[in-house]
């Protein structure tokens, strides 16, 4: 299985002067192509400025970071931009979707980002959105649907440019147990394939067990990964017995 | 370029069997036409700032428009008289002049002196006063009295511009032309009819034809008489010659002609444009015109944009996390600013032609005869366009700041 993140001693400092705060301390990830994985751990570890940095969205201070076999020092601002263009697709929190669209709409803008004509754009999401169980919604703003409508809205929109890699900000956080549960089942139906790699921040443990990996942040530092057996990547050394049923491999980094 | 190719994508998304996502649209060569119509339907999707914003242009443009166009339409008037007169080019006065409406008389001489200069083909008197006329039920009124030189009736209305008679009645007894204006003041609800009568300085003056003559700044009727009877009308002084008129010889320059004749006389002398911007530059410094105006149109201009700078911030700041989510797409900071000034010119656009509508119906609706030739000018409206498209392009500043130095990831805090 190939990888489709590697992080080397990926660290992060906001801040200057008295005021610089050390967000991430030297952190290793490996992400494997057609995984699910979810980085979990308690508010300010870092979680959400790793996903930045792997989404390109902020630049490391130090360490190296390759995805989906690219070095991202090797890119330009200019290229990094279009690198994420075609190859990543996000599910935010607040699903942020733009309040003056329709669903389709919505769900097209990647393909007007990257430069498709409007039309066919939103004819190619609407096919998508009509897959994923919301036909009868397309012309439906974001405040005409439930919360686990526009997560859907949201999921569609980022997979109709086929990314390879997704990156989920608490997608469930909003949403209640029920709905959070059926958004994921969807998730991992439509989202999850072998060529396709899929990074999930999340403090909901109701939905760990859609995840291939997991890991635990804390203070900036990737402290322990669990991980399906069979699922991904076989380790090496260091795996423990100790984890979840779901869960039988388990090694701190 | 809009059609769907047949191209597979390599990855179709399936869901229980069924492919969802199947074929790839052809990129647009226009690519950012569909983020374009993003931009606009952000815009108007918020009808409450969109017409907020709509209605600051709109106000803006229209009081800018309409002050303006009063204030020039005011201004313009100061130099009626200068105006109407065609057949000359040059206006020869006492040096001390400031403008057509306050004059010292000239001695007879002068006049004989500037037909002496070399490149004069002519030269005749000019006479402008202000007597009071009555008409014959007691209603009366200070007017402008224009004297023409009694052989060539030199300085007289243009032809086209005879509403009732012809200028060569001027040659008749106590024969006066007067003004439209001035005719409905005297003989309101009448019909226009030669031999009406007014008084001036107990002088009969018979009204023999009517004029369309350019409203005065005063508003006072116009009436025009032969120079000679003129002196009846306002009362002996002994110099009554307020202008001589000067027409340049063929291989003269009106410029040219003016510095001859005030080299040789003494005398000011003036091309009727010169003459003209010299009587309006004076309204515009010794008056508070000015002033009024330009305090309106200033405060058009602060409120407009203030409150659509304000409100078009707003509307960005309420879009910041949507701009974040296209900026972690991979909008680049470019286009952002293109769907942001696309915005702006739109609101600029669309409250301009709402405000110069507006403007439109209120120079119709307000015409009246005493507001006549104060009409919306191109000029002004094409002054006004580019004060509003100042306007939309402050308003945006703030808000293409505000995108630019967004952080994309910002979508990822709560």
């Amino acid at each position: 299985m190939s990888t489709a993140v590697s992080c080397r001693g990926i660290t992060k400092w906001f801040g200057e002067g008295g005021a610089r705060v050390q967000a991430l301390r030297g952190l290793d990830l490996d992400i494997g192509m057609g995984e699910l994985a979810m980085l979990v751990g308690p508010s300010g570890c870092g979680k959400t400025t790793l996903i930045s940095i792997i989404a390109g969205l902020l630049d490391p201070s130090e360490g190296d970071l390759e995805v989906l076999g690219t070095r991202s020092k090797d890119l330009s601002p200019e290229e990094q931009i279009l690198f994420r263009r075609k190859n990543l697709g996000f599910v935010f929190q607040q699903f942020n979707l733009l309040p003056t669209l329709t669903a389709a709409e919505n769900v097209a803008v990647p393909l007007f980002v990257a430069g498709f004509p409007r039309r066919p754009a939103i004819e190619q999401a609407s096919e998508l959105l009509d897959g994923l169980g919301l036909g009868g919604h397309l012309s439906h703003l974001p405040s005409q649907l439930s919360g686990g409508q526009q997560q859907r809205v949201a999921i569609a929109r980022a997979l109709i440019h086929d990314p390879r890699l997704v990156v989920c900000d608490e997608p469930t956080s909003a949403l209640d147990a029920k709905t959070g549960h059926k958004v994921m089942e969807l998730f991992a139906e439509v989202a999850v394939r072998p060529d396709r790699a899929l990074i999930v921040v999340t403090h909901d443990r109701r939905i760990f067990d859609f995840a291939d990996v997991i890991t635990h942040m804390e203070d900036g530092r990737a402290i322990r990964e669990e991980r399906k057996r069979g699922s991904g990547r076989a380790f090496e050394a260091g795996a423990s017995t100790n984890a979840p049923d779901q869960f039988l491999i388990e090694r701190t980094l | 370029m809009n059609s769907i190719s047949s191209v597979e994508l390599s990855h179709p998304i399936k869901t229980e069997g069924r492919r969802i996502c199947g074929r790839s649209p052809q990129k647009s060569k226009t690519w950012s036409s569909a983020m374009n119509w993003v931009a606009m339907t952000m815009l108007t999707g918020d009808r409450a700032k969109y017409i907020g914003l709509i209605f600051a242009i709109s106000f803006s443009s229209f009081l800018i428009t309409q002050q303006a166009s009063i204030f020039a339409g005011l201004m313009n008037r100061t130099r009626s008289q200068i105006l109407d007169v065609t057949d000359a080019d040059v206006w020869v006065m006492d040096p001390a002049t400031q403008y057509v409406d306050e004059v010292y008389a000239l001695k007879d001489s002068d006049l004989g002196r500037v037909r002496g200069v070399p490149g004069v083909k002519w030269a005749v008197p000019f006479f402008k006063g202000q007597p009071r006329a009555k008409a014959p039920d007691g209603k009366f009124r200070v007017a402008i009295l224009l004297g023409l030189d009694d052989g060539s009736l030199t300085g007289a209305p243009e032809p086209r511009r005879m509403i009732l008679g012809n200028i060569e009645s001027l040659r008749d007894p106590d024969a006066v032309l007067i003004d439209l204006a001035g005719y409905h003041f005297f003989f309101p609800g009448q019909p226009l009819v030669a031999g009406k009568t007014l008084e001036m300085n107990d002088h009969r003056a018979k009204i023999v034809g009517i004029v369309d003559a350019s409203p005065p700044f005063t508003t006072f009727p116009v009436l025009y008489t032969r120079y000679s009877q003129a002196l009846n009308y306002v009362g002996r002084e002994r110099t009554r010659l307020s202008f001589i008129l000067v027409k340049a010889a063929p291989a003269v320059s009106k410029e040219e002609l003016t510095q001859r004749i005030q080299a040789a006389t003494g005398l000011k002398a003036a091309t009727s444009r010169e003459f003209g911007w010299m009587t309006i530059v004076y309204y515009l410094i010794h008056t508070g015109i000015p002033i009024n105006f330009g305090l309106t149109v200033g405060i058009a201009m602060i409120v407009g944009t203030v409150v659509a700078g304000q409100t078009f911030y707003l509307f960005t700041l309420e879009n910041l996390k949507q701009f974040g989510a296209l900026k972690a797409m991979g909008t680049t900071n470019r286009r952002l600013v293109g769907m942001i000034l696309l915005q702006a010119l739109v609101v600029g656009a669309v409250g301009y032609a709402i405000g110069m509508g507006l403007a439109a119906v209120f120079f119709i609706v307000a015409r009246t005869e005493a507001t006549r030739a104060i009409v919306l000018l191109w000029q002004v409206m094409a002054g006004t366009g580019v004060v509003v498209l100042f306007i939309v392009m402050v308003a945006s500043l703030l808000s293409i700041r505000k995108v630019l130095v967004l952080e994309p990831a910002m979508v990822f805090r709560g």
